[in-house]
């Protein structure tokens, strides 16, 4: 057992995909000799070499669409996108080839591609790079979309990515790349399209995933200082949606909120939401509750932008006063 | 005229075959698209028949072949079996993808044809990705060979491309049909470069050249020189044909933007007649061939057509299926 980040758990697992697998190649803006904007990649290009290390130009769509076209040539390239928000430029490559191939091909082709990006706000970086879009790519067939929030899921969730013969949009949240945590000595995966429960509890369920499992975890800490028992579930993945694990917890519970960084128009909250109640209308005792960020665009200054990101707070008093907990 | 040519008569026979397979097939589409059978967008690449055949039976199998929607040609060209594509084009199970993909999007995977790529400059990435894919692989010295039409040359992800393959150096044999319009916007009106495109591609420091892509010779000869320097690697190289679409962009498209005159003087110009009257002039193929050819071509698109409209529609649960790739995990 040992402790590490998850930024390390994240090279950790691009090492052992260089390592065991001569297919895998790794791509993206400054992930070589800068050594990754996050220094997740850091130390790579010594240790692999410019071929298997590969940084590109700034030209996202072109090396998005290049992994994509690897992949159809047998490689398993993983690419990284620096952040969710300069994916828009590739968005094309993403939504209309790598998601479409596998469909329109009927099966000939298949497409294991990873996308590594970065998501989330809080960083004081403002509108155009504070944005979460694993809702929109979830909304896609044929992509798979993790959002690991611990080291250990991080880990677990890419050995599982490496094995897919999809493109997956594996989402890491910048504010959780210094989060510490263990990892076993001794090899796991952990499954896409399951969600975990990570407190237990019987008065109300919180669904939370990436950055906001933080949040849910605080608020359950705060409500258990009212009597209140929670249940706090990380998803772990939007596509697949483990919705059973998520209908089962409201069965017992009969209260649920929902809480997500991005938007609430368009959120994937509204999604949850709509499946709890078409799956366990009967087993609900109030509305689902969704906690999103507002609709505005991300602004720069501190106290606003912490305004616009979700906190426990928040969830503590929607739990309170629309429970009448 | 006066050069001699260098084909053999087997070959002469192939390519003029080829040629008109590719025209025929596309005038059953449209006879099968007015009765219905063949719907949404159809887009037909009579006239153009020249580029493809001129290009791709130069590839080995290893190679690989992508390109854009108005892709009947390139996949015939390839080999791609009629009847599959003839059945895919009208909604058929028995198509190449099983009724999912239509006439924009046909695939051969097995004979490396990867698509029938309907967003205009899509194909550009997965191009170069395709072919850096196979130099880590070292797979000897394959190349990828892309087709785009001059409408493309505009979008981002062209230039993107461009900048990456000849950086990367990377095994692409980039093939440019320029008909002159994209859609229904004449060249000049939509590129600064207008009639000479290639020149944008060696503002990139790809090797590129312009060539009459309606003269299956001129073509033939200069896919085979860029090939080789492929293989060689050095990089990409660009080919520009000029060519001129002989119909509408699409079946929705009634050519109002050009006059007749102007497409009856293309039409005057036609790569299957002037390859014909070429090779019966220089004694490659006899007047006995010519209408074997025909009797042959024929028999083949009927059979087309009967098959692909004998064959079932796809299951109601092929709608689910393949999504995901299946198995979804290794």
């Amino acid at each position: 057992m040992a402790e590490m980040t998850l930024r390390d758990a994240m090279t950790k697992a691009l090492k052992e995909a260089l390592d065991t697998d001569e297919r895998c190649f790794l791509m993206g803006e400054d992930i070589g000799a800068y050594g990754g904007p996050y220094a997740v990649t850091r130390g790579l290009l010594e240790e692999y070499g410019e071929e298997r290390i590969r940084d590109t130009p700034i030209s996202e769509a072109a090396f998005v669409g290049a992994g994509t076209g690897a992949a159809m040539v047998g490689m398993r390239p993983i690419v990284e996108v620096m952040t969710i928000n300069f994916s828009l430029v590739a968005i094309d490559q993403i939504v209309n080839h790598a998601a479409k191939l596998s469909y329109m091909s009927d099966g000939q082709i298949s497409v294991p591609l990873i996308i590594r990006t970065v998501t989330g706000g809080g960083g004081q970086l403002a509108a155009t790079h504070s944005q979460s879009f694993e809702n929109w790519y979830a909304s896609v067939p044929g992509l798979r979309v993790v959002v690991p929030a611990t080291p250990y899921d991080a880990l677990g969730l890419f050995r599982s990515a490496r094995k897919n013969n999809n493109p997956v949009i594996f989402a890491e949240h910048s504010l959780l790349y210094r989060v510490r945590g263990e990892i076993p000595d001794e090899y796991f995966e952990v499954p896409i399209g399951k969600a975990r429960v990570i407190r237990p509890g019987d008065d109300v369920t919180i669904v939370s995933y990436s950055g906001m499992v933080r949040v849910a975890e605080d608020a359950a800490t705060k409500l258990a200082e009212k009597n209140i028992s929670t249940e706090v579930i990380d998803l772990r993945s939007l596509s697949p949606l483990d919705l059973d694990t998520v209908v089962q917890s409201v069965r017992k519970t009969n209260r649920v909120v929902v809480v997500e960084e991005t938007w609430k128009t368009g959120g994937f909250s509204g999604t949850i939401a709509s499946d709890i109640q078409e799956s366990a209308f009967d087993d609900l005792d109030g509305p689902v509750i969704r906690i999103n960020g507002p609709d505005v665009p991300a602004p720069y200054a501190r106290n606003i932008e912490q305004a616009m990101i979700p906190s426990s707070d928040a969830v503590v008093e929607a739990v309170t006063y629309n429970f009448g907990l | 005229m006066n050069k001699p040519l260098k084909l053999e008569r087997t070959e002469a026979i192939d390519l003029y075959s080829m040629m008109l397979l590719i025209r025929r097939f596309e005038e059953a589409t449209e006879r099968l698209y007015q009765r219905g059978l063949v719907r949404g967008f159809l887009h037909t690449y009579i006239g153009e028949e020249a580029i493809a055949v001129g290009a791709i039976p130069n590839l080995r199998d290893d190679d690989y072949i992508i390109g854009h929607y108005r892709d009947h040609g390139h996949a015939l060209a390839r080999g791609i079996d009629p009847n599959i594509a003839m059945a895919e084009l009208c909604g058929k199970s028995t198509g190449s993808s099983g009724g999912k993909g239509g006439s924009m999007h046909l695939f051969d995977v097995e004979k490396h044809f990867m698509g029938g790529h309907a967003i205009v400059g899509g194909q550009f990435p997965l191009a170069i990705g395709m072919a850096l894919g196979l130099k880590m692989r070292n797979a000897q010295d394959s190349v990828v060979m892309c087709f785009f039409g001059d409408g493309a040359v505009q979008e981002g992800e062209f230039h993107e491309t461009m900048n990456l393959a000849s950086l990367w150096k990377l095994p692409v044999v980039f093939m440019l049909e320029n008909n002159l319009y994209g859609m229904g916007t004449e060249v000049n009106r939509s590129n600064a470069a207008g009639q000479n495109i290639y020149s944008t591609a060696e503002s990139y420091q790809i090797p590129a050249v312009q060539i009459d892509g309606m003269d299956l010779i001129q073509v033939r000869e200069t896919v085979t020189e860029g090939i080789s320097k492929v293989r060689e690697g050095n990089g990409p190289v660009f080919i520009e044909c000029m060519a001129y679409r002989f119909h509408g962009h699409s079946m929705a498209d009634p050519s109002n933007y050009r006059d007749n005159s102007e497409v009856e003087e293309h039409r005057t110009r036609d790569p299957i007649d002037s390859f014909r009257s070429t090779c019966l002039e220089n004694g490659l193929i006899t007047d006995k061939d010519i209408s074997n050819i025909n009797e042959e071509i024929d028999s083949k698109i009927q059979a087309a057509i009967e098959f692909a409209e004998q064959s079932p529609a796809p299951s109601d649960a092929s709608l689910y299926t393949n999504v995901y790739a299946a198995p979804e995990t290794d």
